[in-house]
């Protein structure tokens, strides 16, 4: 496994821990994926699919797909004993009503006032926001799951988005393979750091001012 | 009861620069029949409104790819790199709406309501050129309900009441769908009499429905 995978895999199993049991959760293409792949045995935790349906399953082997079970990517899929399916409009009811516990998506941008940054690239990127936006604004709890810098080493985690926003001040933690950091009303606050790196590493990383917890941990 | 129709009958009455509503998400739940009729018949300056552009190669996708749409209304275009080309070339208009704020605008139509007021897209691009709301001290921006000529939507088994159950994950937009058109297609893999399929079952009632279609092509997305 390369050193990216396994980066990204530290940041999904981490992620993963923090759900509670009996949680709803809806992962977004991508590193939030593998978030899946990490959950905690014992643990009975939900995936919502935002096409329609609670109880996301694993991939079914070849051969034994269903058309009409797919996730939000158009994958076949499953549902795994006890979900349940619903229409659009009903989807989005549990993602904006406030019932969905968490939501994890990856970001272009990310800044001090949990503003969140990750549909579009103007003039470049652009495929839509899909159902980000309707996630970010109505999820109880918006997790970013992303690596630390960008693919030029330059911070993501910035004092001020300079990309168009996918919304304002919802975001509630950030997790990347050095760091995990709670968005305050005080600002950012390094709770967590990787077992291999400093927090002058991270701050070296990180635009945005960070304060330091008092009872820091590794993970 | 509803009159059971070729697919071809049904797109003799689609004019150049009517409005359509397709059902389907990553064309999952998508009326591939009613799909292949209108590239076949090649209606041009069309107006689709769909959650997405589907794939080059499936569905409404190839409608796209051959030039057929005018102006789409959609959740998210990245998986039919074509629609992004002509997004970007100007050959055609895309307006990129979230997709819970797609479904509910589409529900608010069928339902009668002016609109809705939603904090998805509050202070973001998306609220340009809308009101804004602070209620409770929440921002909210008002969004206007949006309705076509016709509806196609899928349906795994529909009676000649036009009652329909959709199955799974296919139920997606065609249910939101069925209720905001003009007129509503809804194509189905399996017709049967009134009274076989169970009320229980209904997920579309045939109230919104005008007439059916036999799916005749019944695509994987995958």
């Amino acid at each position: 496994m390369d050193e990216k995978e396994l980066k990204r895999i530290r940041i999904a199993k981490r992620i993963a821990q923090e759900f509670p049991d009996g949680a709803i959760v809806n992962l977004g293409i991508g590193m939030p994926t593998l978030v899946a792949d990490c959950l905690p045995p014992g643990k009975s935790i939900l995936l919502h699919s935002e096409n329609g349906f609670i109880g996301l399953g694993p991939a079914p082997q070849k051969g034994n797909e269903d058309k009409d079970i797919v996730n939000a990517g158009g994958k076949p899929v499953s549902i795994v004993q006890g979900g349940c399916f619903f229409d659009s409009a009903m989807s989005f009811s549990i993602i904006r009503g406030g019932h969905l516990d968490y939501t994890v998506l990856g970001a272009l941008e990310v800044d001090e006032e949990g503003n969140l940054a990750n549909y579009m690239i103007p003039g470049k990127m652009v495929p839509g926001m899909g159902g980000a936006m309707d996630l970010v604004a109505g999820a109880k709890n918006v997790v970013i799951a992303m690596e630390h810098t960008n693919k030029n080493g330059a911070p993501k985690i910035l004092k001020k988005c300079s990309l168009p926003l996918t919304a304002k001040g919802e975001v509630d933690l950030i997790v990347t393979e050095l760091a995990f950091i709670r968005v305050t009303k005080k600002g950012l606050v390094l709770e967590e750091i990787a077992e291999d790196t400093t927090v002058e590493e991270v701050v070296k990383n990180t635009q945005a001012k960070l304060t330091i917890a008092g009872n820091l941990r590794k993970f | 009861m509803k009159p059971i129709k070729k697919a071809s009958e049904i797109i003799e009455q689609v004019k150049n620069g009517s409005s359509i509503m397709m059902g389907g998400f990553m064309v999952c739940g998508h009326p591939f029949t009613l799909a292949e009729e209108l590239l076949k018949k090649n209606v041009k300056d069309l107006t689709l409104i769909s959650n997405d552009a589907g794939f080059p190669d499936k569905g409404i996708g190839k409608l796209i790819v051959n030039g057929q749409v005018k102006h789409l209304i959609a959740s998210h275009i990245g998986l039919n790199p074509v629609a992004g080309q002509k997004m970007n070339s100007g050959e055609m208009k895309i307006d990129l709406v979230p997709q819970g704020t797609l479904a509910e605008r589409i529900r608010a139509k069928g339902a009668g309501l002016g609109g809705f007021l939603t904090p998805t897209g509050a202070n973001t691009e998306v609220e340009k050129g809308k009101k804004k709301f602070e209620i409770n001290g929440k921002d909210y921006i008002l969004e206007e309900p949006l309705g076509a000529d016709f509806a196609f939507i899928k349906a795994t088994i529909a009676d000649k009441n036009g009652n329909c159950f959709i199955a799974k994950s296919a139920k997606n937009f065609n249910l939101v769908m069925a209720m905001a058109a003009d007129y509503v297609v809804a194509e189905a893999e399996e017709i049967v009499e009134a009274g076989e399929l169970d009320p229980d079952k209904v997920t579309v009632p045939g109230v919104f429905v005008s007439s059916l279609v036999k799916a005749e092509i019944n695509e994987k997305g995958f």
